[in-house]
């Protein structure tokens, strides 16, 4: 054990060392086109802790934010073309429109500068993206049910944002995780598009016309709801995914420890931010052999760890995670293959 | 002649001057903010000021100055069109699937949106209804045909769009010899012919020009349909740049447009607007909005509302100034 952490040491110091020779001058922008919610203040924070530490330990030279007024396209298209322009060398982007951006993206590839898309990612060859594994977060939620409800039954389903990837993929994984379970069968959907409130309501009026419920599948941000919602009708409580929302956590803590409730809780943390900021300053660091298209692991917590991550979630916010540069070379590692 | 009336024609001289010489500081304004931010951008980042900085700082500008000259004109007819942006966002999604698959059906569908505009004008009219509420609601259609049109983010712009907007004429940036020509042609239209007077006067004196035997039904039909037109050409630019399309790629233009048809010197009532003026205010707008507040470092929490704050600073020094002439 104690070898091997010496050996991690040793690597990661290797690591680093070489970034700190090769990127310590380079600049890094975050193009952001929204901050309104608090899944983004969770994702801004994680991103200024990581690059704030970056800066001072002078693995790049300066890693600036910019927030556009709106969440329009034309404006971050030319946030990013200003971008060009003040020199930067490569730019981290969570973009407004997966292809309407295209045009800005090739011009900054094109003056020779690094792009990493996450979470809202450009369709661009020549950007990078970091995405997460969503359909494989849909097919362990049934996984995880299983486990919970052994003997199967029926399943709510409660969907996201409709015309999204990320609703289509969940909604994929879950379709697959089922097909594999099939004591399990979905007699209802409703969309609840991430929202506490919306969940509430669309579970509320679906309620009456379903057969008995065992498990709801979801896609975080409406788990919540979905337990108000049941709580109200009067019906007996369903295991619930969770998605890593301070206050579906808080509850399922209250359930637990009334009657050791179980479940599983699952979510893209918004730290992913920092993972691709590593990502470029990977990139910048001269490595050729990064994929663009990065697969990287969701941010889940079980039975036993919920309870520790709890406290240090803000009300109302999102459980995250602040990726280091290992954890980037881990990832990248991982997609070579 | 008595002393008094001397006297009167002298300070009637003196007056005349004084509103001479606001009017004329009005007609400058615009020009003046444009040089102003210009100046704010090179000190900020020298870099900038260059044919490959004028180019990329520059060409996102011209679908919001066609978009303003589009708003211009119903601002001309005393109304307002608050369905500009969505306008722009329909077109800009018929551009990038109809017009590159099926030209003809696309240019017939562009053609037909017009029209749609040019009725506009006359129900507008003929029923003597409020024009940003019959607008507010054209906004929501536009913005379904939109979704019906591209219902996911894509599309791509046609191959002849692409290359007219990523042309690099020698010496002088695309983006500046654009600007020019909108405004020269505009402005030679509506200030230079004698139909521009009278659509003109329709918004700065209805009754006389109806009186005279012009129909007004004709003048406000006109003016949508230009708005229409312009509205076109801008959400075709706009495609010709972004290379591939959004529904509601278009939404912010509504008020950009309207503010930059005020900061370059344009009233809300009486047919006075100026097109070199819209055009100047529009570079303005974009440029003082986007890439002025990026070199500006900014930090993110201030951001939002510092863009916010330029826009009110520009155009209040509009205001403080066109108050003078009172």
């Amino acid at each position: 054990m104690k070898k091997m952490l010496v050996l991690g040491a040793f690597a990661a110091m290797l690591a680093s060392g070489t970034a700190f020779a090769d990127t310590s001058g380079k600049k890094i922008a975050f193009s952001n086109n929204y901050a309104g919610n608090s899944w983004r203040q969770a994702m801004l924070d994680s991103y200024g802790i990581v690059t704030k530490k970056a800066v001072e330990d002078k693995v790049v030279a300066a890693a600036d934010v910019f927030t556009t007024a709106d969440k329009e396209v034309p404006t971050q298209a030319a946030q990013v073309q200003n971008l060009i322009l003040q020199g930067y060398d490569a730019i981290v982007i969570n973009a407004a429109s997966p292809d309407a951006l295209n045009g800005a993206i090739k011009q900054a590839c094109d003056a020779g500068i690094v792009v990493v898309s996450f979470d809202g990612i450009v369709t661009e060859p020549c950007a990078y993206r970091v995405v997460v594994d969503f359909k494989d977060m849909g097919k362990q939620e049934v996984e995880q049910m299983a486990k919970f409800q052994p003997k199967g039954g029926n399943l709510l389903e409660i969907r996201g944002l409709a015309g999204t990837s990320i609703d289509d993929a969940i909604h994929a994984g879950i379709l697959e995780g089922v097909a594999a379970h099939p004591e399990f069968k979905i007699v209802g959907s409703v969309t609840g598009d991430w929202d506490q409130t919306t969940a509430q309501k669309a579970v509320a009026t679906i309620l009456p016309s379903l057969p008995d419920i065992v498990g709801i599948v979801d896609q975080g941000g409406d788990g919540y709801g979905a337990a108000q919602a049941f709580a109200a009708a009067g019906k007996p409580r369903p295991t619930i995914i969770m998605g890593n929302r301070q206050d579906e956590l808080k509850w399922w803590k209250e359930q637990k420890d009334k009657d050791g409730y179980q479940t599983w809780s699952a979510s893209i943390a918004p730290g992913v931010s920092s993972l691709a900021f590593w990502v470029a300053q990977q990139v910048l660091d001269g490595r050729t052999d990064i994929p663009h298209d990065l697969l990287v692991p969701y941010l889940a917590f079980t039975q036993d760890d919920f309870e520790a991550a709890l406290p240090k979630i803000k009300e109302g916010g999102v459980a995250t995670h602040e990726y280091s540069q290992e954890d980037a070379i881990a990832a990248i590692k991982a997609n070579i293959k | 002649m008595t002393a008094a009336s001397v006297e009167s024609g002298l300070r009637g001289a003196a007056e005349r001057d004084k509103l001479a010489r606001a009017r004329m500081l009005r007609g400058l304004l615009p020009a003046l903010s444009l040089v102003l931010v210009l100046l704010a951008i090179a000190w900020l980042n020298p870099r900038a000021i260059s044919y490959f900085g004028f180019s990329l700082m520059l060409n996102l500008a011209i679908p919001i100055a066609l978009a303003t000259i589009a708003q211009m004109f119903v601002i001309a007819g005393n109304e307002l069109d608050l369905s500009i942006g969505t306008f722009v966002g329909f077109v800009g999604c018929v551009t990038a699937t109809w017009l590159k698959d099926a030209p003809l059906i696309g240019v017939l569908i562009l053609l037909g949106s017009i029209g749609v505009y040019a009725l506009l004008g006359a129900l507008i009219h003929l029923r003597n209804l409020p024009s940003i509420v019959v607008t507010l609601g054209m906004s929501f259609v536009w913005q379904g045909l939109a979704i019906l049109v591209l219902p996911k983010p894509g599309g791509k712009a046609p191959d002849w769009l692409l290359s007219l907007m990523a042309f690099k004429p020698p010496l002088i940036p695309f983006p500046i010899i654009a600007a020019l020509l909108i405004a020269a042609v505009v402005h030679f239209g509506l200030m230079r012919t004698s139909y521009g007077v009278i659509l003109r006067g329709s918004g700065g004196n209805a009754a006389a020009l109806e009186r005279a035997g012009w129909s007004l039904l004709r003048t406000k039909i006109v003016l949508f349909a230009l708005a229409g037109l312009f509205g076109v050409l801008s959400g075709m630019a706009l495609i010709g740049i972004t290379t591939s399309a959004d529904a509601n790629i278009g939404n912010g233009y509504t008020l950009l447009a309207i503010a930059g048809v005020i900061l370059g010197g344009g009233e809300f009532v009486g047919g006075r607007v100026s097109p070199i003026g819209a055009v100047l205010g529009a570079l303005t707008l974009a440029l003082a909005a986007s890439p002025l507040l990026t070199f500006m470092h900014i930090p993110p929490d201030w951001q939002v509302a510092a863009n916010g704050a330029i826009l009110i600073i520009v155009l209040a020094a509009r205001v403080l100034i066109s108050r003078r002439e009172r």
